[in-house]
């Protein structure tokens, strides 16, 4: 009798996972391979087709923008460690505890607004007419506003600072398991701060930077807001071309075969970056 | 926490089909920017208990979108009059106009016709004119008394103070002002392909004097408002409302050829609330309701007699804009056939993702 609650208890709780991801994730996924694998023939009828796949090995403007996307994720996640560990070292090890909750809540304060209001926040700042140009000028440091937007190192920028929170709560997590000590005794083994950071600081917080990097890669891969908006007239992001396929060309086809190649691809480069840290994706993500 | 989870997501659900039913007499219209204004909502409200919800969007999302449905969602939608047959013929979202239950004395009768024949699809006109205007040149005349042509937009002398958008009319207003004409060739795919890639060809070439592209019609009239930009190339109300606030700002309609466009009525193919669409289009085209519209947006209208309604200055914009020689010259969209807008695509892509 009790065997059974217990299992009809697991049935009702697991449902709504299971339902999730089979009718949000799965069954989607598959209607998009459905429609990538489908093509439209010279008469204009819809026939099974790998074109769609071909087209973006051999039109040199789609497999570019995706190389270009995927080296500046992979740019932005190592921008956003660097910038990210000695705050996180910060916070777990320097700060006094009582200070500590509220140096994570002021990090996580600019995410309880939407993405796109933090990027006009961006603009609005970085603009020609803008706040920084203004001040610049007033001061003389400038003779004449300067554009700032719609440059790599502005999006850039506007990317690492979207992403900074994902990559710092799994960075604080592992850094309040390092044990003080440690560094303590490096010390007085003379060890240089160099020395620490690498032989004790990172090892340890290995499977912290891998799972930050990532979702960080992830978000940034998969952002399309920011690279638009920012980066303007240079910022062709891969998202944005499967917008462009779906919304422009009327093709989906098209678009859901670059939707895939996405997904493949960006799973391809994980696998690698996990494979280089020798790091097992089922520990990463505990 | 799970299980409070639930709950939760549980009453939230129950309140959106308890609220979806209770509003029965909603009409959900699919539509641009300013195309439903607030006092116009409330009006229809009033005199017809109809709440209207608004969604705003452009003519590629809007296809798109009733697409992914098969028609359904939407009561309404406000497409350009070229965007409608070839779509139609393929993707079926629309239904054919029941012209008995509009009312035909209210529309120009020169802009029914041309819409009935431009939407005609197995012999059924598929919509109905709401208003017209036209692309060309934003220009501001203090910083570019000169400028007069698209070919403006190429025109190293204003380096960095240039922006358009990244679309299909930009493409086609360069083919008019390298001396082609581009509608011609709609019927002729690999010709205006060859036209494309030599308009492609320019914007690639002077990509380095562009501002940026606009996407969004606040944010450009922001970047002329505050003279970040002197030349672009935008709609006809935009310019207007800007000359509202600054003299030196106005509309021009290029050498070229202004380019025409025609928004019209078109009810999705499954359309809950007919009656209610109908009954909005008979609404807005009343020439004392189209005339607050004309006065608020600054669009020509459909309406017939909703001109002699309309503010002074709201006709002297036309008057001051277009001499007669530039009405002659309008270019009015044919409507697009297939194919073309894959070919548009990827030129446009391409012309972004160059350096």
């Amino acid at each position: 009798m009790k065997q059974q609650n217990i299992r009809w208890g697991l049935v009702i709780f697991i449902t709504p996972m299971l339902l999730w991801l089979l009718l949000l994730i799965v069954l989607p996924q598959l209607d998009m391979l459905f429609m990538a694998v489908r093509a439209e023939n010279d008469l204009g009828e819809m026939g099974f087709s790998l074109i769609n796949f071909k087209t973006f090995f051999f039109e040199p403007i789609y497999w570019r923008t995706f190389a270009r996307t995927a080296t500046f994720a992979i740019f932005v996640t190592f921008l956003t460690f660097v910038i990210t560990l000695p705050v996180a070292f910060y916070i777990t090890k320097v700060v006094s505890p009582k200070f500590q909750g509220f140096l994570a809540v002021l990090i996580l304060m600019p995410f309880w607004v939407s993405e796109l209001v933090r990027v006009y926040g961006w603009m609005i700042l970085l603009r020609e007419s803008g706040f920084i140009n203004h001040f610049l000028v007033k001061f003389h440091i400038l003779d004449k506003p300067v554009e700032m937007l719609y440059n790599d190192a502005t999006m850039i920028m506007g990317l690492v600072y979207t992403s900074m929170l994902f990559m710092l709560v799994p960075l604080l997590s592992v850094l309040e398991s390092l044990d003080n000590s440690l560094i303590e005794a490096a010390y007085d083994l003379g060890a240089n701060m160099w020395t620490i950071l690498i032989k004790i600081i990172i090892p340890h917080s290995m499977p912290g930077i891998v799972s930050g990097s990532i979702v960080v890669f992830m978000l940034t891969l998969g952002n399309y807001l920011t690279p638009n908006l920012m980066g303007g007239k240079n910022g062709l992001w891969f998202t944005e071309q499967i917008y462009n396929q779906f919304i422009a060309s009327f093709n989906w086809n098209q678009g859901s075969a670059f939707g895939f190649l996405l997904l493949i691809l960006s799973s391809v480069i994980i696998w690698v970056g996990l494979k280089l840290s020798k790091q097992k994706l089922g520990q990463v993500m505990q | 926490m799970f299980k409070k989870t639930c709950l939760s997501l549980m009453a939230v659900l129950f309140l959106a089909v308890f609220t979806m039913s209770a509003g029965a007499q909603t009409l959900e219209i699919l539509t641009w920017k300013g195309y439903a204004p607030k006092v116009l909502v409330e009006k229809f409200k009033k005199e017809t208990g109809i709440d209207v919800k608004v969604t705003f969007t452009n003519n590629e999302e809007m296809i798109a979108k009733l697409r992914a449905t098969r028609g359904a969602g939407f009561d309404l939608a406000q497409p350009s009059q070229d965007r409608i047959a070839s779509v139609q013929a393929k993707y079926k979202i629309y239904q054919a106009m029941d012209f008995a239950k509009i009312n035909k004395g209210q529309i120009i009768a020169s802009m029914l016709k041309a819409v009935k024949d431009s939407t005609m699809v197995n012999g059924s006109p598929h919509a109905v004119p709401f208003c017209w205007g036209t692309s060309g040149l934003v220009i501001n005349k203090k910083m570019a008394p000169n400028a007069s042509d698209y070919t403006d937009l190429l025109n190293p002398k204003y380096n960095g103070r240039i922006s358009y958008r990244l679309k299909r009319p930009t493409l086609i207003a360069l083919g008019f002002a390298l001396g082609d004409n581009p509608f011609a060739k709609y019927s002729d795919v690999s010709a205006y392909k060859a036209l494309m890639d030599k308009v492609s060809g320019e914007l690639i070439k002077n990509k380095g004097l562009v501002k940026n592209y606009w996407s969004n019609g606040d944010a450009l009239l922001q970047l002329m408002r505050s003279g970040e930009v002197f030349v672009a190339m935008a709609w006809d109300n935009g310019g207007w409302k800007l000359h509202e606030e600054n003299p030196d700002i106005d509309f021009v309609a290029p050498k070229s050829g202004a380019l025409g466009w025609i928004d019209t009525f078109a009810i999705p193919a499954k359309a809950k609330n007919v009656d209610g669409a109908y009954k909005w289009i008979n609404f807005m085209l009343k020439p004392e309701n189209a005339a607050v519209f004309t006065n608020l947006e600054k669009y020509g209208t459909a309406s017939n007699g909703a001109t002699k309604l309309t503010d002074k200055k709201v006709r002297g914009n036309f008057e001051r804009s277009f001499p007669q020689a530039d009405i002659d010259n309008i270019k009015w969209y044919p409507p697009v056939p297939a194919k073309l807008e894959s070919i548009e695509g990827k030129i446009l892509d391409k012309v972004k993702a160059s350096k």
